[in-house]
Parts: C-alpha cells; sequence; structure tokens
C-alpha cells in the first residue's frame, strides 16, 4: 500500500509539472498584451513595465524564476485587479467557492444516496419511476440553466433569497442547489444501481432470515455496501463542481476563484489564469489520488492495481 | 430409501419412444433468429422515452438542416426600432398576443413601435431587434454541428487510440495511458479556455479544444474492452492464420467494439453542447453578432426581471435536446448493452 501511494504521489508530481509547463509556454504563444492601454504608452513605459514583471527576460530564464516561484508558493503578481500577488488573489477569494462547493457535494450526495435507496427499495413502481426522472432531469440539464431559473423563480418572483452578491448564508443557498443538482442525479442513478445489486445478494436474504425488519436491512446491510461504489465518482463530480462554480459564481455575482478565473480570461491576466489553472489541477489531482486510496481502503475485495502490478 | 422404490410402479407404457428422426414440439424455434442489431433495435423499440427522444430529436435535426437555408428573418439583422417586441403568432394565441405589461398595464408593444400590420415575431426581438426565432434556430443548429464534430473525434482519434494502446500492450500501452492520464488530470475546462486563449474564441478554437480533450472517454473503454478481445479465441485464430493486426483490428475488433462505440458516442454529444453553451453562457464561446443557445440564455438572463420571454425559449431549447439525447443515449445503452442495465 505505501509502495503504491508513494507511487502515485511520483506520478502526481510528474503530471503537476507537465501542467505547469504547459501553462507556461501557452501563455507565452498568447496573442494580446497584458497591458491594457498598451497604444497609448511609450516605447521607454513598455519597457519599465516589462523590466518590473520580469518579461523582458529570455522565456527560459522566466520559466525557471516561475517554476522556483512555484515551489515557495508564488504565482507571480496578477496584471490586473491592482496588481496584487496571484496567491493573495486566490487566497481572498477561495472562501465562497470552498462553503459553496462543500455545501454542494454534500447535499448532492445526501440527497442523491437518499433518492437512489428509495428507487432500488421501490423498485418497478411509480417511486423508482418519479426518481429515475429526477435523476435524468439533473444530469440533462445544465447547471447554468438550473442558476438561471432559480434565480428568476426563488430570487426574483418569489422574493425568498437574495438574487445575487454574497451575503452570509442565505446567499449561499441558491447557488449550493444550482451545483448540487448534477452530483445529485449521479450519486441517485449509482446508489440505485449498486442498491438493486446488493438487494439481490446473499447476505441480504440471510439478513431478512434473520428476522430484522426491512428498515434495519437496508440500513445496516444495504446501504453500507452500496456506497462502497458510490465513492468512485466523487472524483468526476469534483470536475463538475470546479467547472460548475465558474458559471454559477458569474450568474450570482459571487467574489470566487470561478469568477475569477473567467474575469481574468477575459483581461489577459496571464498570471492569474496560470496560477488558477495549477490549483484546479492540483485540487483535481489529489481528489482522485485521495478516491483511489480510499477506495482501496474501505472495500478490502478491491485489490490495488498498481501494487499488484509493481510486485 | 428401499421402501420408497418398491412404492414407484413402472411399466412399459410410462415411457414414451423417441426416435431419432422425431421432431418434438419443444424443439422448434418459435420465433424468427435475430441478429444482434435486429435485436438491440427490438429492445429500443420497447423503450417508449428513447423513441419519442428520438423522433423529437429527428424533428430538431430537420429544423436545424432547413436553418442552413432558410429563416424566418435574417437571425443577425439588427432593426433597431424593433427591439424588444414579445412573442406574437398571428392569430394571436395566448402567451403569443405581442402585449407585455408595462407597469401594470397591458400594452400592445408592436402597435407602440409601427410595427407593419403582417409583420410578428413568433418569439419575440432582442434589445438590437434581432427575431429570436430565427437566432434560437441558427442556435440549435449549431449545437447539433458541435455534437457531431464531438463524434468525429470519438471515432477519428479515440476508436484508433485505445485500439493501438489495447492492442500492442507494453511500453507503447503505458506511455499511451500515461498520456491520457496528463491530459484528463487538467480539468477539461481548463483545457478548453487554454486553448481558447491560444486561438480567436470562435467556432475554430472549440473544436480544437473539443479535439483535445473529447475522444479520452472513448478511448479509455475502447481501451479496456480490447484488452478483454485480444485473449478470445477468435483473435488468436485470426494471428494464427497470419492476419495483419490492422485487419483483426478492423474485422474483428471494431465489430465487437460497436456497442460501447454507439453508446459512448451517444454519451459524448450532449457533453459537447454542454460545453460549447457552457463556453458562450461565460462569454468565451461563439462571438457575436452569432448565436448560440448559450449567448442567446445569457443575454435572457441579463434582462429576465422585464422581458422573461427572451430567457424562455432558449432555457427550454437547451433542455429539450440535453434531455433527449440523454434519454435516446440510456435507451440505446440498455438496448445494445442489456447486461449492463440490469
Amino acid at each position: 500500500m505505501g509502495k503504491y501511494i508513494l507511487k502515485r504521489v511520483g506520478y502526481m508530481v510528474l503530471t503537476m509539472f507537465i501542467i505547469a509547463t504547459a501553462t507556461f509556454f501557452l501563455m507565452k504563444l498568447m496573442p494580446g498584451s497584458p497591458y491594457a492601454n498598451q497604444a497609448k504608452m511609450t516605447t521607454e513605459q513598455i519597457n519599465i513595465m516589462n523590466h518590473q514583471y520580469g518579461l523582458d527576460k529570455p522565456a527560459y530564464q522566466q520559466y525557471w524564476i516561475y517554476l522556483v516561484g512555484l515551489l515557495h508558493g508564488d504565482f507571480g503578481t496578477s496584471f490586473q485587479f491592482n496588481n496584487q500577488p496571484v496567491s493573495y488573489l486566490i487566497a481572498s477569494r477561495i472562501g465562497p467557492s470552498m462553503q459553496i462547493g462543500v455545501q454542494a457535494i454534500i447535499l448532492g450526495t445526501l440527497l442523491g444516496i437518499l433518492l437512489g435507496a428509495i428507487a432500488a427499495i421501490r423498485k418497478n413502481t411509480w417511486v423508482d419511476t418519479v426518481a429515475t426522472f429526477f435523476a435524468i432531469i439533473g444530469r440533462s440539464i445544465p447547471n447554468f440553466v438550473f442558476a438561471v431559473l432559480l434565480q428568476f423563480f426563488l430570487a426574483f418572483k418569489l422574493r425568498i433569497f437574495p438574487i445575487a452578491l454574497w451575503e452570509g448564508f442565505s446567499s449561499s443557498i441558491l447557488p449550493t442547489i444550482a451545483l448540487a443538482m448534477a452530483p445529485l442525479a449521479t450519486t441517485a442513478r449509482f446508489m440505485r444501481t449498486e442498491m438493486v445489486d446488493v438487494l439481490n445478494s446473499d447476505y441480504i436474504e440471510l439478513a431478512r432470515a434473520k428476522g430484522n425488519t426491512p428498515w434495519q436491512t437496508v440500513a445496516k446491510h444495504a446501504l453500507r455496501n452500496s456506497l462502497i461504489p458510490v465513492v468512485t465518482i466523487i472524483g468526476p463530480m469534483a470536475v463538475d463542481l470546479m467547472v460548475g462554480s465558474m458559471v454559477v459564481e458569474n450568474i450570482f455575482s459571487i467574489p470566487g476563484i470561478g469568477d475569477q478565473f473567467v474575469k481574468s480570461i477575459t483581461t489577459n491576466d496571464y498570471p492569474t489564469i496560470m496560477g488558477l489553472t495549477l490549483l484546479y489541477s492540483f485540487m483535481l489531482v489529489v481528489v482522485i489520488l485521495i478516491v483511489d486510496i480510499l477506495y482501496g481502503l474501505i472495500d478490502p475485495r478491491i485489490r490495488l492495481s498498481g501494487s499488484e502490478g509493481s510486485n | 430409501m428401499a421402501e420408497q422404490t418398491n412404492q414407484i410402479k413402472l411399466n412399459k407404457n410410462s415411457f414414451n419412444k423417441v426416435g431419432a428422426n422425431d421432431v418434438d414440439e419443444q424443439e422448434k424455434i418459435s420465433a424468427p433468429s435475430l441478429t444482434f442489431l435486429q435485436d438491440a433495435i427490438r429492445r429500443l423499440k420497447k423503450n417508449k422515452a428513447a423513441i419519442i427522444s428520438l423522433w423529437l430529436l429527428v424533428i430538431i435535426i430537420m429544423i436545424s438542416i432547413i436553418s442552413i437555408w432558410w429563416t424566418p428573418s435574417d437571425p443577425n439583422a439588427q432593426h433597431v426600432a424593433y427591439a424588444n417586441l414579445p412573442p406574437k403568432i398571428a392569430n394571436g394565441i395566448p402567451g403569443f398576443t405581442g402585449k407585455a405589461s408595462v407597469g401594470g398595464e397591458i400594452v400592445d408593444k408592436y402597435a407602440q413601435a409601427n410595427v407593419p400590420k403582417g409583420t410578428y415575431y413568433v418569439l419575440g426581438t432582442d434589445y438590437l431587434g434581432r427575431d429570436l426565432f430565427s437566432r434560437l434556430m441558427k442556435g440549435v443548429a449549431l449545437s447539433l454541428l458541435i455534437g457531431m464534430l464531438a463524434t468525429l473525434f470519438d471515432l477519428v482519434i479515440g476508436i484508433p487510440y485505445g485500439i493501438i494502446s489495447g492492442w500492442k500492450g507494453g511500453r507503447t500501452d503505458t506511455i499511451m495511458q500515461r498520456i491520457i492520464e496528463i491530459i484528463s488530470s487538467i480539468p477539461n475546462l481548463v483545457v478548453v479556455i487554454l486553448m481558447l486563449l491560444l486561438f480567436t474564441p470562435g467556432l475554430g478554437s472549440i473544436v480544437v479544444a473539443m479535439g483535445i480533450t473529447g475522444w479520452i472517454t472513448m478511448a479509455r473503454l475502447v481501451r479496456a474492452e480490447t484488452l478483454t478481445l485480444k485473449s478470445q479465441e477468435y483473435v488468436l485464430a485470426a494471428r494464427t492464420l497470419g492476419e495483419s493486426s490492422f485487419k483483426i483490428a478492423i474485422k474483428h475488433l471494431i465489430p465487437n467494439l460497436s456497442s460501447t462505440i454507439i453508446i459512448q458516442t451517444m454519451f459524448s454529444i450532449p457533453t459537447a453542447i454542454f460545453f460549447e453553451a457552457f463556453l458562450s453562457f461565460i462569454g468565451i464561446g461563439i462571438p457575436a453578432p452569432n448565436a448560440s443557445l448559450g449567448t442567446l440564455l445569457s443575454d435572457g438572463q441579463k434582462t429576465f426581471r422585464f422581458l422573461p420571454y427572451q430567457m424562455w425559449y432558449p432555457a427550454a431549447a437547451i433542455s429539450i435536446i440535453m434531455i433527449a439525447f440523454n434519454l435516446l443515449a440510456d435507451g440505446l445503452r440498455d438496448a445494445f448493452d442489456p447486461k449492463a442495465s440490469e
């Protein structure tokens, strides 16, 4: 196990290095100038600015400085947004994103597990049909459509929630719901398939034969075993959440990193784009690693393919 | 034991004589034998949701094809005098009367704007007076085009990549898998956005970005399947007979991969449609003035307090397309891979 984790971490570092390199050189190739009013600036001014940001050095030196900086947690200085360091910019904006993301994943998975389990227990009844229908709706309709509809009905028409901005918990509710739809649908779908499988197995039969009530059987035996494979979909769900956060934060004007990413792209703010790209990739790689390790730990039946291969 | 055997009395009449030429009722094949494809189509036809989706998509595709040559009016032509007109149909069905409430009063917007009597806009006009129905038609057509291109990448890159990786094995496989791992560990959207930055935003860069990331899932599935197929006896037989790898891939692997390919293709279409709409929604997709479902929805969202109709139709269109594709994909999966759905 230890060997396996070490190997995986090694690959993770390699992946991150490649991503860092790729983003750096892509940014170098990019058209457009980082300065908003370059047309009005004299050559001298541009030279001074280039020197200040280290843009006058050859590309390989910039690359080296960039890599060394990364190891120190220095993502460079933003070209926009009052020339703040990118790391500071990210730190000040990651809070709302994290809050919404965590809330959404908790809400989505819990409701999804519930919905999937109910659908499986009441298989082939109208309950199942309704649950499946909701799962398909949740999976099909894009999160930004959900976000817009929620904003229109619950915030604008009924005035239950704030329409936008970031003022306390109540303004996090609508974005959370909009983001939670996709994880909810995915979990419900997965849960139903697994649960149907588990409910047909011998140990459930045994649990019933021992005189457990249906409720006890489900809660104690079926639910736990159905949950194991659900762990594997946390990775893809994390990706969905990151992507979703960009547009949902944009719609609800939430000062998070997703909104920042979109803004940075439209303003050619290279260092911020690079920093956020690395951050997103890093989070994703870590989530996938954790999920793989967790999966091996909670289900002893599963042998990690990596540890088998290396022996 | 002994007691029991004594109780059962058997004589000659207890047995039937079965001759080699006797054809038993049970031995007859009652139903015509079906090929795999026929069987799959039979199962698909039983799935009402999938069939309805299929017809819905056929209609949508037809409308999109028509939109290449004909739309009610030029989707990009601006008539600023006719800006923000509500939906209206000739006879005025409720909801399509061309009237809107302004400050609590119902006003005939068409009369206010002095629109000639014969002219009406089925889904209204936007803030530049462009016909929203024509724009919606163009937007849907664009979404379907993106979906088609996604399947193209699946077929042209994903399948060969997966087959080569699985078939060659060894070092080739390791390297190819490492490449996939690296590409897929960058969030899809980040790749797309980086590509959009490198090239100017537009259809071209979205397509390039999809070309980089879109085929990964297909390649993975095809590789996994190829690994199983590789060790099948018929493949071994073909190899022993000296068949070239390329011919084995074409004649043996691809036919056996067909259900995986069909199912995955159907799932990658809605994914691609979502990406385009998403990018256009946040303003880095299809550039103005061209219409996309994403830009239409984003424009509608900005004015939904006063002109909600501008939001309804693009939102409905994208939802219907996505649901239909997903239901059809589900149906196809159940039809082509009945084991997986049980």
